[in-house]
């Protein structure tokens, strides 16, 4: 910005910050304000909605069947439909392959993401809002939890399971994240409790639970959503690098599995790049812009981190 | 009435809960209606905790806590609700009574939720209007706020407000004016006295002996959980007894002497057994009293006025240790 100082020019902007508006819709508009300055969070946004798109609407546009076998084998990225990724050695249409993939990633970390942020915040609440063995309890559940050999634990239930699907692959990473998310929120909850306001709330007769929902977590809203955030980049790394090992799901395809595929069938020394370059990408950019995304969150909702 | 029955408070401390910490020890007073008491302790003395423990927020570890003859103990859900209906509270932070991120009137709608749910709007909006106006607040100028564009003295009244629109008995009142200037003071203390006239049972809780002198009939002084003296006001600031409260007397600041005046009037230390009445009217003074540690500590002076035994207390304290 190099606007001038303009001494005859009228303080809009701060009039509009400072007009006694209802918090609510100021609070709105500061979030717009200071999201829209943020480099990291306007990038990052836009990187992840592009991919979000192509993950709804790719499968619309190339119609293949991600696991269909064609005639033509290895063959380098065109512009004629349905080859715009290549083929792999087997003649599948990569971007078929990729733009699947990356819905079933999206749907894990959705999925995955969520449950760990539910357990996380509900073991979190009810440990820090009632405390005493309640939460020695729960603590030490989370720390098993926390310590547990995830790839130890899939390996042991891949060995009973015949059949795997994303859902499972999902529920599982959900299932194993949520510890410092817990841990995170136990700590805020328990800083929060002790608070007047909490106090007046039960003396309105409030429950337990209101007080959890309507009392605390408001508080914590910007920082539950950081936590969702960071837990669905976290599921869809953690998903990838087990497809990529081999324990992911048995059907469909994804982002890691294509990437475990390449490697099976020598991509890499075969010079096919085109293989395991684009889901390489579309990992790193949906991962990274939701770990960037964060980062300007953090940024637009704490003051203290603004650069202005 | 509000009657507390011999209540105390042990927190257990340490690995596996190993040792115990007393905060409030063998606490007992009746709070009737249209009666100011005043609970009168330096910081860490426990007062709080006892009224946190009228309040039902804190559990009691030993003792009982009757409103009008029934135990609140294992009151919940709906009768908790009931108590509420009767005894309620204001703290001593009016910024931190108010979640901040919603607007000062929804401890408001809070009441209204769980206790006035089929009341309709225009019913309650009148009501809400007529507490408003009987804490002197203009409803205009602090409903839809958010408490950030209060004042500590209107957040504060507002809290009473809050809860005058329950059918309200007892008012805990939990240092609720020492965050407040010298001139919005006097209008909160003088809104507390007219509820008193107006058959309010208080339990005014403050560690400013002459508010609590201005205002209550009766006073409770509280020292390391126990308490060393009560009674009357006028009896206990009139004829002070125990040490302690000769010490929190003599050093209220007093505009026209210094304290190394004061310090020379300063009563001498009874002879014997430090001046403790108990150990005096006792058969076997100057012995280890052969009672149960258990009985009550408070020795009557008076009609109306009792005194802790300082002495037993220490001799307690060696014991327990």
């Amino acid at each position: 910005m190099t606007a001038e100082f303009d001494p005859t020019m009228s303080p809009a902007a701060g009039d509009a910050e400072k007009a006694p508006t209802p918090k609510a819709k100021r609070a709105r508009g500061e979030f717009l304000f200071f999201a829209l300055r943020s480099k990291k969070f306007v990038v990052s946004v836009s990187i992840l909605l592009f991919l979000i798109l192509l993950a709804i609407f790719g499968p619309m546009i190339d119609t293949n069947d991600p696991l269909a076998l064609g005639d033509l084998p290895m063959r380098q990225p065109t512009l004629d439909p349905g080859n715009w990724f290549g083929t792999t050695y087997f003649g599948e249409d990569v971007f078929a392959q990729f733009v699947n993939g990356l819905r079933a990633s999206f749907f894990v970390g959705l999925l995955g993401g969520g449950l760990g942020a539910l357990i996380g915040m509900m073991v979190g609440f009810v440990a820090g809002y009632r405390g005493g063995w309640i939460d020695e309890v729960l603590n030490m559940v989370t720390n098993v939890f926390l310590v547990i050999p995830t790839l130890a634990v899939l390996l042991v239930i891949t060995s009973y399971l015949q059949a795997r699907g994303v859902m499972f692959e999902a529920i599982f990473i959900g299932a194993t994240s949520w510890p410092w998310a817990a841990r995170a929120i136990r700590a805020q909850t328990f800083s929060l409790r002790s608070r007047d306001f909490i106090d007046l709330a039960k003396l309105s007769g409030r429950s337990g639970p209101k007080v959890i929902v309507f009392e605390i977590a408001p508080n914590m809203s910007s920082y539950l959503f950081l936590t969702y955030i960071l837990l669905f980049g976290g599921a869809i790394l953690i998903a990838a690098s087990l497809d990529f090992i081999g324990l992911g799901p048995t059907g469909g395809m994804s982002l890691g599995l294509m990437m475990y595929n390449a490697v099976t069938w020598a991509a890499l020394q075969l010079g096919v790049w085109w293989w395991f370059i684009p889901p390489g990408i579309g990992i790193i950019a949906a991962v990274g812009s939701l770990y960037v995304m964060n980062v300007g969150l953090d940024e637009i909702f704490n003051p203290k981190l603004r650069d202005i | 009435m509000l009657s507390l029955n011999r209540i105390s408070k042990t927190y257990k401390t340490g690995t596996f809960g190993g040792k115990d910490l007393v905060a409030v020890r063998d606490v007992s007073f009746d709070i009737n209606p249209g009666e100011v008491i005043s609970l009168i302790g330096e910081s860490g003395s426990g007062k709080t905790t006892v009224g946190k423990m009228v309040l039902k927020l804190i559990d009691i570890t030993k003792g009982s806590i009757t409103l009008d003859g029934v135990d609140v103990a294992h009151k919940q859900g709906a009768e908790l609700k009931t108590y509420y209906r009767h005894v309620q509270g204001v703290f001593q932070d009016p910024f931190s009574s108010y979640n901040p991120i919603f607007k000062a009137d929804r401890v408001f709608s809070l009441i209204r939720s769980e206790f006035f749910a089929d009341m309709p709007r225009a019913e309650w909006d009148a009501k809400v209007d007529g507490v408003l106006r009987s804490v002197t607040l203009e409803p205009n100028q602090v409903l839809n706020k958010y408490p950030h564009q209060l004042s500590g003295g209107q957040l504060q009244r507002l809290l009473v407000a809050r809860a005058l629109l329950l059918d309200l008995k007892i008012l805990i009142a939990d240092e609720i004016i020492s965050m407040l200037d010298a001139s919005t003071r006097i209008d909160v203390l003088n809104l507390l006295a007219d509820l008193k006239s107006r058959g309010l049972g208080i339990l005014f809780i403050t560690h400013d002996l002459s508010l609590g002198n201005y205002i209550s009939e009766k006073t409770v002084i509280l020292r390391r959980g126990s308490v060393v003296e009560m009674g009357a006001t006028d009896k206990v600031f009139g004829n002070p007894t125990h040490p302690y409260t000769r010490m929190l007397i003599s050093s209220v600041p007093q505009l026209h002497k210094k304290w190394a005046q004061i310090e020379q009037e300063l009563p001498a230390p009874i002879a014997g057994r430090g001046g403790c009445l108990f150990h005096e009217a006792y058969p076997l003074a100057g012995r280890t009293p052969d009672r149960p540690i258990d009985e009550p500590t408070l020795a009557r002076v008076e009609d109306d006025h009792y005194v802790g035994c300082f002495e037993l207390d220490s001799e307690k304290a060696s014991q327990v240790a």
